[in-house]
């Protein structure tokens, strides 16, 4: 009975003693959703596009903003530091596409993820190599992101509102919104989308699968920035962030491998899930139950909907 | 044509193959007057901004040790790391090549990697030296004769974390209702401490809040914070390594927890850990067991004979820090137990059982400490046959916006209240892994 109050009943009498902490939780869950929303969507593009799933896209976060630290480290002023990142980013993606992915055309889905796994590899060392493992402060305010808190007194208490989880939360949505109307509106997002449906189609009407896949590498180069920069600030930048970005995985589970909208709406429910499920029930089972309670929502979902929240429902006659 | 081809590509096979093998089972070419020490690093991954400083600082030391001195009474020692990326599976890798390799001293660097070398060493007859990690219960050397684990274990930390939190209070009466936070990585190190904060918490009345953080989540720990926020403990101790450390004092600072509160165990009071929360920073605390700083003979000598020849890979910005210091300390234990086994073995080149004699008597002094040029650098060191951490003194340091200062005087953990639980928990070590073999070494000093 005690333990059916703790599950049941316990949580909501303390949602509804302690509402400002109810915002608190609701805040901090949409902010990291729409982080995880960010980091889903790398993934995505290149999946649509290509078929692949880009194990690399955690360490490419890494990379995108070690590269970035880096280059201010040596003396390159903020902002065309964030430049010549976008620079190597894009190298990166050519070479990716030139050395990995061309040579293993018409090859089946699984080598191509495992070609992931060797770029995974191979950026984990090169970057060591040439940044060391030492972790390093993401130069937030050189690039004019805000610090400090914004305190709302409500519902007998105060919520508040870190300054770099707004503005985290803000460029992230900008940058979803304008990738989303990128591939959606313009004729290299049509094209993407042709490819996404069929890649002999979509070569036989002139659309070059290469362009193509070097322009999403280079899209998933610059989520990957983007989504160092919001995180590094507010940890920092170490090896250790590509372990966050797996954090997109049960994103991906939920909101489906090949749809925008998807990601950001499970990446939405993961956050404010996961983040309800550990403030409000972990303490009944000893806390850290984050790490694992996004899949468990994710594949209870799934139990439900087999093709996630927006994914393709795929039937295949046998 | 073909054959000659065909003979040559065998021939060229074989030849890699040989070099294949000789590499993966090769043995460091030795003088004759030297000693062969491995040590597991991690440079690499996410715990690698705790684990390279200490790295260098462990490195330099022995390389300053037979740059100056020529080596230990003219025996140098043949210093090797092996790269973990603090992961416990390869870390029995890097035990069995140091083992095959004739280690004289095993240094695991993670209390997982204690815990599987453990077993394997009271086999093999090597001595682990964890320095402050590891199975706290190790510190009973009559059950644990190949364990060593100065200067004090994670049980004798958490007792002078509640040592400083009655100090701060008025006396340990005081404690009585208040609340500690334990904000712990999920994984044995992490949990090591909780056995005896619950003991401690019962025999005085306190409250103890455990606060887990996954490793996948060291980087993302919001939710802990709002249940710190809700829970509202009076202090935070942080068993925290790697990426969770800078983490959690960002956090602190972002949430508006008093600062001054939140004490890390020993390892995470790393100087980037603490320099990530910026200026708010200021006032974080951390206990520890060494200085910081370049202002000893030791750290100069280092300076001098190895990172102004090039020959170091810290940064010269990074030497001093508080743990690379730590780095030192512990090359400095390994030093001092190679001079002490040759003083009572009488040999110049010791084995690992000559050292684990040399281990069980190490006695640095005040005088000896000045000697090496650590004076106010450390507390003695005593070890004794049955006590194989010797529960010495720490003190808390304090962060002061751009480096580490001591920020208590030097305090005792309540052994009183943890060796007891160490000799239980040693005893049900042995119990419960069947076969555990009883000590027959015998005892160079009277215990």
């Amino acid at each position: 009975m005690g333990t059916l109050y703790a599950i049941f009943v316990d949580p909501f009498m303390q949602m509804g003693s302690a509402p400002d902490l109810l915002v608190q939780t609701l805040w901090e869950g949409l902010v990291a959703g729409v982080l995880y929303a960010l980091i889903a969507l790398g993934f995505v593009l290149i999946f649509k596009a290509s078929g692949v799933f880009n194990f690399a896209q955690g360490i490419m976060v890494v990379f995108a903003a070690l590269t970035l630290v880096g280059l201010y480290e040596k003396g390159v002023p903020a902002w065309i530091a964030v430049f010549l990142t976008l620079g190597v980013m894009f190298l990166l993606a050519v070479t990716i596409e030139r050395v990995v992915l061309r040579p293993l055309v018409n090859q089946p889905d699984i080598i191509l993820f495992m070609a992931t796994f060797g770029i995974t590899y191979f950026l984990i060392g090169f970057g060591e190599s040439l940044f060391g493992g030492n972790p390093k402060q993401m130069i937030a305010g050189e690039l004019g992101l805000p610090r400090g808190a914004v305190e709302v007194k409500m519902l007998g208490g105060f919520v508040a509102f870190q300054k770099i989880d707004i503005a985290a939360a803000v460029i992230a949505s900008a940058m979803i919104a304008g990738l989303a109307v990128f591939f959606q509106y313009t004729r290299i997002g049509r094209a993407l989308r042709a490819v996404a449906d069929s890649h002999k189609a979509a070569l036989s009407v002139g659309i070059s699968l290469n362009q193509i896949w070097v322009i999403v590498w280079f899209a998933a180069g610059i989520v990957a920035l983007v989504t160092g920069i919001m995180w590094g600030a507010r940890s920092d930048v170490s090896f250790a962030l590509e372990i966050v970005a797996l954090k997109a995985l049960p994103v991906l589970i939920l909101g489906g491998f090949t749809s925008v909208p998807g990601a950001i709406v499970g990446g939405l429910l993961i956050g404010v899930g996961e983040k309800l499920g550990e403030f409000y029930w972990g303490p009944l089972i000893g806390g850290g139950i984050e790490s694992w309670l996004a899949y468990f929502i994710a594949l209870a979902f799934l139990l439900f909907r087999p093709q996630g929240l927006f994914g393709d429902k795929i039937i295949e006659r046998i | 044509m073909r054959r000659t081809s065909l003979t040559r590509r065998a021939a060229r096979g074989a030849a890699i193959g040989a070099l294949i093998a000789a590499g993966a089972f090769s043995v460091p070419a030795l003088a004759q007057d030297s000693v062969y020490f491995a040590n597991n690093a991690y440079r690499t991954g996410p715990f690698s901004g705790s684990g390279i400083p200490i790295g260098d600082g462990m490195r330099d030391y022995i390389t300053m040790i037979n740059e100056r001195d020529g080596g230990v009474n003219g025996v140098k020692i043949v210093y090797e790391e092996c790269e973990t990326g603090y992961d416990t599976k390869k870390s029995i890798e890097c035990y069995e090549q140091a083992k095959a390799k004739g280690t004289i001293i095993y240094s695991p660097w993670s209390t997982g990697a204690t815990l599987a070398a453990i077993p394997r060493a009271h086999v093999d007859k090597i001595p682990i030296l964890s320095m402050a990690y590891g199975l706290s219960a190790s510190a009973d050397g009559n059950t644990f004769p190949w364990v060593f684990i100065p200067p004090l274990t994670y049980w004798d930390g958490a007792s002078v974390m509640v040592r400083h939190m009655a100090n701060e209070l008025g006396g340990m009466d005081k404690l009585k209702g208040k609340k500690l936070g334990l904000i712990h990585l999920d994984a044995p190190f992490g949990k090591e401490p909780i056995p005896i904060l619950e003991n401690l918490a019962k025999k005085y009345g306190f409250e103890v809040k455990l606060y887990p953080v996954a490793a996948a989540d060291m980087q993302n720990q919001g939710s802990l914070w709002l249940s710190i926020r809700r829970d509202r403990p009076d202090y935070l101790y942080n068993q925290g390594w790697g990426a969770m450390n800078p983490t959690a004092v960002k956090e602190a600072v972002k949430n508006g927890f008093p600062i001054n509160k939140l004490v890390g165990v020993w390892w995470a009071g790393g100087d980037d850990d603490a320099r990530a929360g910026g200026a708010e920073a200021k006032g974080y605390k951390s206990l520890n067991f060494n200085a910081a700083g370049t202002n000893f003979p030791v750290i100069q000598d280092i300076i001098k004979h190895v990172v102004d020849k090039g020959k170091s890979l810290a940064p010269k910005d990074k030497v001093g820090e508080n743990l690379y210091n730590r780095g030192v300390y512990n090359s400095m234990l390994v030093v001092e137990a190679i001079r002490n086994a040759q003083k009572i073995t009488g040999k110049k080149v010791v084995t690992g059982e000559d050292m684990r004699r040399g281990l069980e008597a190490l006695n640095i002094t005040e005088a000896r400490l000045k000697e090496i040029g650590m004076e106010g650098f450390a507390s003695p060191v005593k070890i004794t046959c049955s006590d194989h951490s010797g529960h010495l003194k720490a003190y808390v340091a304090e962060w002061d916006g751009t480096k580490w200062t001591k920020g208590s005087d030097w305090m005792d953990p309540l052994k009183e209240e943890v060796r007891p639980v160490i000799e239980a928990n040693a005893k049900d070590y042995a119990e419960k892994n069947a076969g555990w073999p009883k000590r027959t070494e015998a005892c160079d000093t009277p215990s």
